[in-house]
């Protein structure tokens, strides 16, 4: 007879697991039947266009609001059942800015830390450590207003790792900034999956932001097209590269819900 | 590689720690805008120096409790005026609760691992850090104008003010929820704000206002705020109003039942209408 494995422990091994998670808003069907995993120091892209669900997916996996149906497990805890030790292990940057610009960077930080129970003292060298991580260290005592773009992206993602989570979520984390800061944050990102083992879901719809070898989700119409590693799509849809292998899925899934 | 699937445990001093911070960010906040504490004393005192001594004349207060002879009527106004504080600086932290959540920050909120309730708690006792900080300098000023309360009163005061500082807070809480925009708050102004302080015996005596007019009375007296007040007033004497008491607490009760429902994740309106919170 097979052992009976905690939950918690089998899924271990996952900083993020999402299975069979549907969502609506009103009459609209914003996810529907949604499965994804992130293994702990691995880093996989929510590739999908505007609209695609992307945003719902993660307000329900920060239970900004509950999922209906389905369950999402963030180092094996139930978000919905377990929210405490779930939220512990998890730092999300948001597609929209979410630093309070009227304090410093450290105060900002200092704040997070309190939200996680971390006591001030603590949180001060932590912040220090966190803010010298993104090359911000210098600049604790600055208004976040001071910062430019990627700037506050940095301060964003230094605060999502205060608290040492193993899952990292970050919505659209490039949007609105220039393409030396966008290749800058990513870096910095995909640099943290080696060296910290956390387990990254990258949410975006810009292609070139896709590595080859990356695992990708493709989200369409709150439905998963594809998951699995670069090639394995190309060859799907049978394209040469990544962004056509994109576009061409998109289409025919388009086509296919076309009445 | 051994994997730590267990949660930090997060015990009474992290809890503390949680509400210290989110009280923290409120008081720093109002004290880096200093405009912002310039307005909310200056509302008063405006009403203190200039209202209540033109009104002085005007009304004639007769003895009612809690007072034992006849009163100025600056002195009468002054709880209303506490109540007047706190009533607008709820709504200010209403609005801060919109303008976090239009901005993104609400969200660094309610990611926190402790539960949502908590939050939303703290949240409260952050406003009512700052309308303690707002009442108090108020009645120092009040106190150089010829305004002082017996000694025991300023200490008596602090359990009515907490109070009655949760009731509106909760309230403001409640209604951060139902406001979609900031656009909107000029509604909650004339809806909420207004006909809360007018209708209610912050200004006047509720006697005078029966002989004025009986529904206008009942309506005050079903008004929250006027009882917030009472509490006030009675405790800047050492006195415990008991039906204000209930009533206040009664009220805080309902408010932040349905501010708590409406934050829930899985049944609030935020969830409902599909925003982030």
């Amino acid at each position: 007879m097979t052992p009976a494995v905690e939950p918690a422990a089998e899924a271990s091994a996952y900083a993020l697991q999402i299975s069979g998670v549907s969502h609506r808003f009103g009459a609209t069907l914003a996810l529907d039947n949604v499965a994804l995993a992130v293994p702990r120091g691995a880093f996989v892209v929510l590739l999908g266009p505007n609209g695609a669900g992307k945003s719902t997916l993660f307000a329900l996996a920060t239970r900004l609001y509950d999922n209906a149906s389905g369950e999402i497990r963030i180092l094996g805890h139930d978000v919905r059942r377990r929210p405490m030790a779930a939220l512990q292990n998890l730092g999300v940057v948001f597609q929209s800015r979410s630093l309070d610009s009227d304090l410093t960077l450290q105060q900002n930080l200092i704040y997070h830390a309190a939200l996680h129970g971390i006591s001030r003292r603590q949180a001060k060298s932590l912040s220090l450590r966190a803010l010298a991580k993104v090359g911000l260290a210098d600049r604790a005592r600055e208004k976040v207003r001071a910062l430019s773009g990627g700037q506050a992206r940095r301060v964003e993602i230094a605060r999502a790792l205060l608290h040492e989570p193993t899952c990292l979520l970050l919505d659209e984390a490039t949007a609105g900034l220039d393409v030396a800061s966008r290749e800058s944050v990513l870096a910095m990102v995909r640099a943290l999956v080696s060296k910290e083992a956390v387990g990254v879901l990258w949410a975006t719809h810009l292609v070139d932001e896709v590595d080859d070898d990356d695992c990708i989700v493709l989200l369409h119409k709150g439905r998963v097209l594809f998951s699995g590693p670069g090639p394995a799509l190309r060859e799907l849809a049978q394209a040469d590269t990544l962004r056509s292998a994109f576009l061409r899925l998109v289409d025919t899934s388009n086509r296919e819900a076309a009445p | 590689m051994s994997v730590e699937v267990m949660p930090r445990r997060l015990g009474f001093a992290a809890y503390l720690t949680c509400l210290g911070g989110i009280a923290w960010r409120a008081v720093l906040r109002f004290l880096h805008q200093r405009e912002r504490f310039l307005a909310a004393l200056v509302r008063p005192l405006v009403w203190l120096f200039i209202f209540a001594a033109g009104f002085r004349q005007v009304l004639g207060v007769s003895i009612i409790p809690p007072y034992q002879t006849y009163v100025l009527y600056e002195v009468f106004v002054t709880p209303g005026l506490v109540g007047m504080i706190q009533l607008f600086n709820a709504m200010q932290t209403s609005l801060s609760m919109v303008y976090d959540r239009e901005t993104g920050v609400m969200r660094t909120l309610l990611l926190s691992p402790f539960p949502r309730g908590f939050l939303l708690l703290s949240k409260l006792a952050g406003g009512v850090a700052v309308s303690l900080l707002q009442v108090y300098v108020f009645l120092l000023i009040a106190y150089f104008w010829e305004i002082e309360l017996p000694m025991v009163g300023y200490f008596a005061v602090l359990p009515a003010l907490l109070l009655s500082g949760l009731m509106l807070g909760s309230l403001a809480l409640f209604m951060s929820s139902v406001i979609k925009q900031l656009e909107n708050f000029a509604g909650v102004m004339n809806f909420i704000i207004f006909p809360m302080f007018f209708a209610s015996s912050a200004l006047y005596p509720l006697w005078r206002i029966r002989e004025a007019n009986p529904l206008l009375y009942e309506i005050c007296r079903a008004n929250p705020f006027t009882h917030a007040v009472e509490l006030i007033r009675f405790a800047m004497y050492g006195e415990v109003e008991p039906t204000s008491l209930a009533i206040v607490l009664a009220f805080t009760a309902v408010f932040l039942t349905a501010a708590i429902y409406a934050y829930n994740p899985s049944k609030g309106m935020l969830a409902r209408r599909g925003e982030p919170g």
